[in-house]
């Protein structure tokens, strides 16, 4: 079974993040770029589905700019198949990038689909059902782990209150999370195979935004604590804090 | 009643049959939108027979009318059948915003409904403003480190809130249940083969008003004693959390994890014990009301976000905490 796995290329978690002149975008200047955290736990997901299967190929795809192509190198070197690069101005707007994808994997022979639950720069949670909706496909989200089966997926998902384990008819989408998958390093061989792995480059059909940014602002500074004491002595008097000052117990 | 323009609509998320708290929250966000663009607020709700009984409740949040789809199928929330109903009730509305809880049902729902009436979806805000009659949303970006104002150019405004940023609604309303019948024809779905509740109906982390997580600084999974006293002592509204590093330790399950690749909450009250406070883990719990950290190291970067801390060693300090809110509690009678 073929599989393709959505990737977005994203700040470091590392990375201080300024606000740049424009006031509505993050200041690039020495900002190193990864592949989004739940992407790689989708990517290794998918792979262990065809490795288990030993059948089908994994295709990672992106909807980015000339940089994102570095993303899908990564992907590729981590073991994909083959890469498509959708070229295209991402915005915040999960339904243009939805729509991309969608248009691109419409006609894909992959009957499985996967995401990250959540892309680690715009921490929306949304194109994967989204993309699901789009495809007229079903969908399970934040699934810790999964289980190709006969015509369909066995999905394991964290819920409130409990964890549940949904069977989903292929074909289908899924978005998942950390838990089971342990992204694996790309090995030198992989790195240099990579180099021969075809990477597709085409337009995206992205339509206009309709998510506007007004403005992006550090966070508003946290009042500034205060360390109340040192070791058990201290305890009645934060505990007196958080009661008569903070409102908290 | 047919809307005008200034109706906004608040999903109502239930579980077994019993409004949760994000619909208080959500609810009660609509009702102070309505208020200041001069209309009112709708509830939308789908549950078992008999659930609407339960809705009229929402009036006492603000909630003018709620729109209930009852069926013994919908009892227990289904992603693709909920979407197409609560879509089909905002396609006729003609509502300016609609409001979902940014829970873990919510964000499984509301990508579904906005991508099926071909609007735009802001997650996870914590906070909502009428700027010049249109709609502003707050919401962070990268893991908290930045903050988005954004607006939309589609109508309606569709939005899920953080649970705990938004005040349960106080202003009452008539709270008038209709009752909506959902229009026929499947999508398709999943089928859900199993559910396994958490061991010993223990809050939820995301969930939870009150946080007690524990760090790798707890030397090993034995200790956990000491977190769960402190969580005990706080009483039923309080839940555990773990750092990442605990959990890929294997000494606590993800479904604990709180951070950048674990749960993001805002609950009233975070501890943190023996936590560094590494970026990763603040992108999960900065929006916490209050922060508390007991850290042996006074440099920790814990102490940078934290209101209060106290610098010592947690296996002395986790143990007369516990004691003391015990002795307060027991005190005050509550
Ligand atoms: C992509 C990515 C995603 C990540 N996602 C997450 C995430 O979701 N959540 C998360 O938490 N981390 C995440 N991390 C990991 C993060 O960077 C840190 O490694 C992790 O948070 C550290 O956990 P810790 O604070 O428990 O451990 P440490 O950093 O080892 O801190 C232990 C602390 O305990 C203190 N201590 C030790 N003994 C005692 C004692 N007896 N009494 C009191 N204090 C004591 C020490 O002073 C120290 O501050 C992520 C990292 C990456 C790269
Ligand atoms: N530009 C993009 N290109 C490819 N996949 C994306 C893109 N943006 C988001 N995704 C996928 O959708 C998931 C959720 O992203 P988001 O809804 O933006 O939080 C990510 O983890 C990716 O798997």
């Amino acid at each position: 079974m073929n599989v393709s796995v959505c990737i977005r290329r994203v700040p470091d978690t590392e990375t201080r993040i300024r606000v740049g002149d424009d006031g509505v975008s993050i200041d690039t200047s020495g900002v190193k770029y990864i592949v989004s955290p739940y992407d790689e736990f989708a990517l290794e997901a998918g792979l262990q589905v065809t490795e288990g299967l030993g059948a089908g190929e994994v295709t990672s795809v992106t909807v980015g700019d000339a940089g994102a192509a570095e993303s899908l190198r990564n992907s590729l070197a981590m073991g994909a198949h083959r890469a498509v690069l959708l070229e295209g101005e991402v915005t915040m707007d999960g339904l243009a990038t939805a729509k991309a994808l969608a248009e691109e994997l419409a006609e894909a022979d992959a009957p499985l689909i996967l995401l990250g639950v959540k892309a680690a720069d715009d921490d929306q949670q949304q194109v994967g059902p989204m993309l699901a909706t789009l495809l007229a496909r079903p969908c399970a989200t934040a699934v810790t782990r999964l289980e190709a089966g006969d015509g369909h997926v066995r999905c394991h998902r964290e819920v409130e209150g409990g964890t549940e384990v949904v069977d989903l008819p292929l074909p289908c989408v899924v978005t998942i999370t950390k838990g089971a998958y342990e992204p694996r390093y790309a090995t030198l061989k992989g790195i240099m195979a990579a180099r021969r792995k075809p990477l597709e480059r085409r337009p995206a059909k992205l339509p206009a935004a309709r998510l506007r940014v007004l403005e992006l602002e550090p966070p508003a500074p946290r009042p500034p604590g205060r360390i109340v004491g040192e070791g058990v002595k201290a305890v009645p008097e934060l505990v007196r804090l958080l009661r008569e000052e903070a409102g908290a117990l | 009643m047919e809307s005008g323009a200034g109706v906004v609509a608040a999903f109502v998320e239930q579980r077994d049959g019993s409004v949760r708290a994000t619909a208080h929250e959500v609810v009660g966000a609509a009702a102070e939108l309505a208020r200041q663009i001069g209309g009112e607020a709708h509830g939308l709700a789908a549950g078992g027979p008999g659930f609407g009984a339960a809705c009229a409740s929402l009036g006492a949040r603000g909630a003018e009318v709620i729109r209930v789809a009852e069926g013994a199928e919908l009892a227990q929330y289904q992603s693709e059948g909920y979407a197409r109903i609560v879509a089909d009730m905002i396609a006729g509305g003609g509502y300016r915003a609609v409001l979902f809880p940014a829970s873990a049902l919510g964000a499984d729902l509301a990508p579904r409904v906005a991508a099926l009436l071909d609007v735009p979806l802001a997650s996870d805000a914590t906070g909502l403003e009428v700027v010049d009659g249109g709609l502003v949303v707050t919401r962070p970006v990268y893991g908290g480190k930045a903050f988005a104002r954004v607006t939309f150019d589609a109508s309606p405004a569709v939005v899920s809130l953080r649970p705990h940023v938004f005040p349960p609604g106080t202003h009452a309303a008539a709270g008038r249940v209709e009752a909506f019948t959902p229009a026929g024809g499947a999508p398709p779905a999943g089928r859900v083969v199993e559910f396994r509740a958490a061991s010993g109906g223990s809050v939820d982390v995301a969930e939870a008003e009150i946080v007690v997580s524990g760090g790798r600084g707890m030397r090993g999974p034995e200790n956990w004693g000491v977190i769960e006293d402190v969580r005990d002592a706080l009483g039923p509204t309080a839940a555990l959390g773990a750092s990442r590093a605990v959990v890929d330790a294997g000494w606590r399950p993800h479904a604990e994890q709180v951070g950048q690749t674990g749960k993001t909450i805002a609950p009233k009250l975070y501890f943190a014990l023996a936590i560094s406070g590494a970026i990763q883990h603040l992108a999960g719990m900065r929006t916490a009301r209050t922060i508390v950290a007991v850290n042996k190291d006074a440099d920790a970067p814990i102490f940078n976000v934290a209101d209060y801390g106290i610098v010592g060693d947690v296996f002395e300090v986790g143990p007369a905490l516990a004691e003391e809110i015990r002795r307060l509690k027991s005190e005050s009678g509550g």
